[in-house]
């Protein structure tokens, strides 16, 4: 079920006001409560079938017998799907589909490339036959010897990073740069690979009917993976429908088509009946990307005036050995401090595992997590307080092209969030401070950057005779609040209450709501909404101050504004009427209007577009056993225009507690010899429970900003995570006087050197 | 997970009869056993569900002043039980820092005593394991083994006994009551679990088809009632294995130490209890070198598995600690965060002092 | 090999002819009793997704084999609201925006129900925060069920408090 189904049989939503910029409770909130909220695994067509992913258990080699007799010997198994049986697809997938599309595994050969590759498929009446089906296939390998290190793994030089992103920037001279500075700190940093494991494991209950697919899966991308699956299926792209009102969590990770899901619908094509594929949690940890780990290098020259005269950031990124993802960690120095020159370049590395993507700021996360200790390293090299440092080097424009920001309250973020953390208080030497009990405390801060992209994204809306509206695009809910957020936006546009207004969403074949990632699903759907609320409202507008029977006849010049519901002269408000006023005396049924995302390209030309924020950590060590806790965080952060300060909130605490695990806690352990990683599952691969989170602070920083987009929304999913890594470290060695630079910040680093 | 046919007996009687047939094995509330045949460690061919048994799941205390836990109480009954945990604090606050309240609603006393290893290699049935194929070797040895044994192991095997439970238990004196077709006896809870040798495989003293019925703790326990603490490390604040662990335990006497009791979790493949280390400390006045020198004797046999030569330093500081958390007195009320060393942090944030 | 038990869930009779012993708890209400609020994580106990009440106190159902369940009374997610009126943790939930993807949601909120319902963390949202920790939540929304566990607690005692107060669960 999902938020449109109007339900008379539950309360409606809590509200504290309306529309935009309101903190209105989740509009989906009682579904979710309730459990009556779908997602992808909870669907159930009639006939349906379970399929069962049969993972590799070695990193590299090839299959050379799976015991698919003894599988199919168990009752209630229908098929075992193997590269000998399984059903033609019509694109390669040793090709990559653009824009965004990976290589995937989905049987083509008897290969394998990475741990938990696919290389079975089994299909049974029942989830513990197909399971145990899986199970008795007793794959034998033959095994060659994994690429799994820096040591063994195949260095190269990448041609792009990320998603298109340059591999290599210089910005002025770097060699003058250093030759200028009076001081130069130099280190390394290691970030480690880390799953998303969102709560919902992928999953995919597929159903064809002739040449129709009917598709229910969570999903980051909806019209984009359905052309994508499409081809894949060489079916029409209108014969595609997906299916995904709600995601449980996507991080990145639903957002790039990926074997399994693939296999589940094309299991589904062989046997003849809809089919259901959910992954397992250790089955998450290959075929469904992660963040790479990286390996950085960062080298930085001050000045006796603590003011940067060079930055260096060089990083090695590992990705697979069939494709080509790498962590853009060095580029996050391209956006933050100003310095006459800066570097970043990138290295991959090839190593046998699955290919990495992007995961909840990929990038900014590890990029900051190592630049933000440079600098608090930098810092102490000058003897100067980090935050004095920071505004020291504070960027006015974009430090590699001068260009101006579009907005940028950094300093207010700095300024409000030392202010609420009490940072004036903090001494300057490490390991000076003691709590009451005992603890040493440590203070640390990190800025936090990330990008604020438009994507492109359709929308439509229609305002109904009863003055009503329903308004339609393809949005994403993964849990930032598109149900609630987006409608927001519609309800403002069109002058009406949020309750006013019936919003369709989470399907593929309404208008093309885009990419829930980068942080860009609000900015973008929501201006696509935004604008074809306008647009009604205009065909509205038309039609009355053209009709001699309107109070508003004649207003043309004048002009209306829209709001309760009616329109109203703006010179007169006494003279105003509703919206289905105007369209019953025009004998129109509806009204329909459509909209677009989009940002003036002059503007995005002009400047350079970022959210900031400040993050301050404060952690408690325990000065002989050296466990960690994170004891208080405040985070603040300009984001440009805030729709709902409630989920914004969410959005920030969110991404500070995935800050506190990347510091402390995640990191998946591989096997050298086998690749096979030891920790695949929830209890020993690490995010954070509960009592490992503060009371914390997010403090929304007004910011302003006409260039973005009409709209003015920057984002807020991402941003979170990066300043709060640093942040972290840095009070750990404020504690401790230890300065680790791996992560995660584990027992035995501290306790070596104390 | 592999097909099985599932009996649920009546009695005690019944269910060692059926259990005396091969292929057996004896499910209780299932939060270990059937997570491993999940992933296919284990595949018995007969499930003998315990949970029906009558009898089993209650607490007496008997007139000597000693304590009669059966099989199946669960986790948290036990540590919510007043009377025990005032008794015994140091074993309530054991239970309650291991795993989640949903788990430790589930799990029984029976079945914590039985809870396998959680060395990725033993759980991984692609890997080299010992104890889940005898002869196939050790994986963990050359592998991803920060977490693994550093006493008491054998080139055949350096996996952790994981529970929390069993190490105040072990410490206290603890024994463990068990019936078979040959009738009942009683284990030492020390001689209960078995250090691996050559034959990790064999973990427990258990003999095929034997049932544990209950768990006895000695009236001479509840002597350290009012200095016991069970303190543990681990990698995130809750819901987490122990690093190392240590219970403390102390009779006080006129600001000496009548009686000491110290044993460590996640060092060995059993619980292990450090004699030596209580036997220093034996009429001491307490103080932190004595607790130190403790600590030190505790650890004296331990050398490391792999790359685990921190878990050494850690276990010597964290018997030092617990011994002088153990000397403040257990705490009124049970800590908010049990059994961690921020157990004296309150919810809200605390001052800071500036010492430098 | 058929076992037939017989379950009372969210307050009605189900008589189920067992045709697998394998099958969970959780997979009998996912996929053969058409129960789906009820979510799966990690099947192995590790996240708290599937956290339901048996007999009134919370478990992982994932863990615990539907076939020893015989007589057992289960309340899942789908029936903790009494028709239009949602339980106090419900309300409290969506009020504290103690949710953002909402799939750990179900497990989060029968794990608050038999937190309260053991009553063993008093009005100490560091105790909250401890016997939550058995629910992960990866989006972070820890803050929001902090909040939410401490009102919902709240407004249960001061409904309590008259005699014609209604049961917790």
């Amino acid at each position: 079920m999902s938020p449109d189904t109007q339900s008379t049989t539950i309360p409606r939503h809590v509200r504290h006001g309306s529309n935009a910029g309101q903190p209105v409770s989740r509009r989906d909130g009682v579904l979710k409560v309730t459990g009556a909220a779908t997602y992808a695994a909870d669907n159930h067509p009639e006939g349906m079938l379970h399929a069962v992913i049969v993972p590799s258990t070695i990193a590299r080699g090839r299959v050379r017998s799976l015991d698919v007799s003894a599988a199919k010997a168990h009752p209630g198994i229908v098929e075992v799907i193997t590269p000998e049986n399984r059903i033609p697809l019509h694109f390669d997938p040793n090709d990559k589909m653009p824009p965004f599309g990976f290589r995937v595994e989905v049987l083509q050969d008897d290969s394998v490339r990475y741990v938990n590759q696919p290389i079975a498929v089994v299909v049974a009446e029942t989830l513990e036959a197909a399971t145990e089906g899986a199970r008795l296939l007793a794959p034998r390998y033959e095994e060659e010897l994994p690429r799994t290190d820096l040591d063994n793994g195949e260095r190269y030089d990448a041609e792009a990073v990320g998603v298109g992103a340059p591999a290599v920037t210089t910005a002025g001279d770097i060699d003058a740069g250093f030759a200028a500075a009076t001081r130069v700190t130099e280190a390394e940093y290691y970030t480690p690979p880390q799953y998303h494991n969102a709560m919902e494991p992928h999953a995919v209950v597929a159903e064809w009917n002739g040449d129709h697919l009917t598709l229910d899966m969570p999903n980051q991308a909806l019209r984009m993976s359905a052309a994508s699956y499409a081809q894949y299926f060489g079916i029409p792209v209108e014969n595609v429908l997906i299916r995904s009102p709600f995601l449980g969590g996507g991080f990145g990770s639903k957002a790039i088509l990926n074997g399994p899901q693939i296999l589940g619908i094309l299991a589904a094509r062989q046997v003849g009946r809809p089919v259901k594929l959910v992954l397992t949690r250790a089955q998450m940890y290959g075929p469904v990307g992660h963040r790479g780990r990286t390996w950085q290098k960062l080298r930085l020259g001050t000045d006796a005036e603590g003011k940067l005269t060079a930055l260096h950031h060089t990083s090695i990124g590992a990705t697979s050995s069939f494709d080509d993802f790498v962590e853009p960690a060095a580029n996050t120095s391209l956006m933050l401090y100003a310095s006459p020159a800066i570097r970043a370049d990138h290295k991959g590395l090839r190593l046998d595992i699955g290919t990495p993507g992007p995961m909840r700021a990929p990038g900014e996360a590890s990029g900051s997590a190592a630049l933000e200790v440079a600098i608090d390293e930098a810092a102490q090299a000058c003897g100067m307080d980090p935050l004095a440092f920071r505004l020291a080097n504070y960027a006015e424009t974009e430090p590699t092209s001068g260009r101006p920001y579009s907005s940028k309250a950094l300093r207010e973020c700095y300024e409000q969030g030392a202010a609420s953390f009490g940072w004036s208080n903090r001494p300057l030497e490490p390991g000076t401070m003691r709590d009451e009990n005992g603890f040493l405390v440590g203070w640390g801060m990190g800025t936090a950057v990330f990008p604020c992209p438009q994507f492109p994204a359709e929308a439509r809306a229609t305002l109904r005779a009863d003055g009503t509206a329903l308004v339609e695009t393809g949005g994403v809910d993964m849990g930032q609040g598109a149900w609630t957020a987006l409608a927001q936006l519609a309800a403002e546009a069109l002058g009406l209450d949020l309750d006013q207004v019936e919003f369709h969403s989470g399907r593929s074949d309404l208008p093309d709501g885009g990419v829930a990632g980068g942080s860009g699903h609000t900015a973008s759907a929501g201006q696509a909404l935004s604008n074809a609320g306008s647009d009604v409202i205009a065909q509205l507008s038309e039609i009355a101050v053209n009709d001699p029977d309107s109070p508003l006849f004649g207003a043309g010049n004048i002009g209306v504004v829209a709001g309760e519901g009616r329109l109203y002269r703006r010179d007169d408000e006494t003279r105003s009427e509703t919206y289905a006023e105007i369209l019953a005396r025009a004998g129109r049924a509806e009204l329909v209007g459509s909209g677009k995302s989009g940002r003036d390209p002059a503007s995005a030309d002009r400047f350079a577009m970022n959210s900031h924020g400040a993050v301050f950590a404060e952690v408690k060590v325990d000065p002989a056993l050296m466990q960690v806790k994170v004891t208080r965080l405040v985070g603040a952060f300009a984001a440009g225009r805030v729709i709902n300060p409630k989920l914004v909130r969410s959005q920030y605490y969110g991404g500070m507690i995935w800050g506190i695990s990347f510091a402390l806690q995640e990191e998946a352990l591989a096997d050298r010899r086998t690749g096979r990683i030891m920790n695949a599952d929830l209890a020993e691969y690490h995010v954070p429970v509960n009592a490992d989170v503060p009371e914390m602070e997010a403090i929304l920083v007004p910011e302003v900003d006409p260039h973005v987009s009409p709209l003015g929304i920057k984002g807020v999913g991402e941003i979170g995570v990066t300043g709060t890594v640093g942040a972290i470290a840095n009070a750990v060695w404020h504690a401790t006087g230890i300065r680790v630079r791996k992560y995660p910040i584990r027992l035995e680093d501290l306790l070596a050197r104390r | 997970m592999n097909r099985f046919d599932y009996i649920k007996p009546a009695s005690v009687s019944e269910a060692v009869t059926e259990a005396a047939r091969p292929g057996s094995a004896y499910l209780a509330a299932g939060t270990n056993m059937l997570d491993l045949m999940k992933v296919g460690v284990v595949g018995p061919e007969r499930i003998i569900d315990v949970t029906g048994l009558p009898g089993l799941a209650d607490i007496e205390w008997l007139t000597d002043g000693s304590v009669r836990i059966g099989a199946l109480v669960r986790n948290s009954d036990l540590a919510y039980d007043t009377r025990f945990a005032e008794t015994f604090p140091m074993v309530a606050e054991a239970l309650l820092s291991g795993a989640s309240a949903q788990l430790r609603n589930a799990a029984t006393v029976g079945g914590n005593l039985m809870q396998r290893t959680r060395c990725a290699y033993f759980l991984d049935p692609a890997s080299a394991c010992n104890k889940r194929e005898p002869g196939s070797g050790c994986d963990a040895r050359e592998g991803e083994n920060r977490l693994h044994a550093v006493i008491g192991f054998t080139e055949h095997c350096i996996a952790v006994h994981p529970s929390d439970f069993c190490v105040p238990l072990v410490a206290l004196g603890a024994e463990v009551e068990v019936e078979s077709l040959d009738g009942k006896r009683t284990i030492p809870l020390a001689e209960f679990h078995l250090l691996p040798g050559d034959t990790p495989h064999v973990e427990t003293a258990l003999r095929p088809g034997e049932l544990i019925t209950g768990l006895k703790l000695p009236a001479q326990a509840a002597a350290f009632s009012g200095h016991a603490r069970y303190l543990k490390l681990r990698e995130r604040t809750s819901y987490a294995f122990a690093v190392v662990s240590a219970a403390a335990a102390l009779d006080m006497a006129d600001g000496r130490i009548r009686q000491a009791r110290i044993a460590l979790g996640g060092v060995a493949a059993k619980p292990w209890r450090a004699e030596e280390a209580e036997a220093s400390l034996v009429g001491a006045e307490a103080s932190p070198s004595v607790f130190a020198r403790a600590g030190e004797i505790a650890l004296a046999g331990a050398h490391p598995s792999g790359s685990n030569a921190f878990k050494i330093e850690l276990a010597r500081r964290i018997v030092a600690r617990a011994l002088a958390l153990a000397l403040e007195g257990t705490p009124e009320a049970m800590p908010a965060l049990p059994a961690s060393p921020f157990s004296t942090l309150s919810g809200e944030t605390s001052g800071v002092a500036h010492v430098a | 090999m058929s076992l037939s038990i017989s379950l009372a869930i969210n307050g009605r009779k189900h008589d189920v002819a067992l045709d697998d012993p394998r099958v969970t708890l959780l997979d009998l209400l996912r996929e053969r009793l058409d129960l789906p609020g009820t979510k799966k994580g990690c099947d192995r106990g590790q996240c708290g997704a599937c956290t339901v009440l048996i007999d009134g106190r919370r478990i992982n159902s994932c863990l615990t084999l539907a076939a020893s369940l015989d007589g057992a009374e289960i309340t899942t997610i789908e029936g903790l609201s009494d028709g239009e009126d949602l339980h106090p943790v419900q309300a409290a939930f969506i009020e504290h925006d103690a949710f953002q993807c909402g799939y750990c949601t179900p497990g989060q909120i029968m794990s608050a129900v038999g937190l309260i319902k053991e009553g063993m963390a008093g009005d100490d949202p560091e105790r909250v925060r401890e016997l939550m920790s058995g629910n992960i939540c990866r989006c972070g929304a820890y803050q929001g069920i902090t909040e939410a566990v401490l009102e919902a607690q709240r407004k249960l005692a001061d409904r309590e408090k008259p005699a014609t107060g209604k049961d917790a669960a």
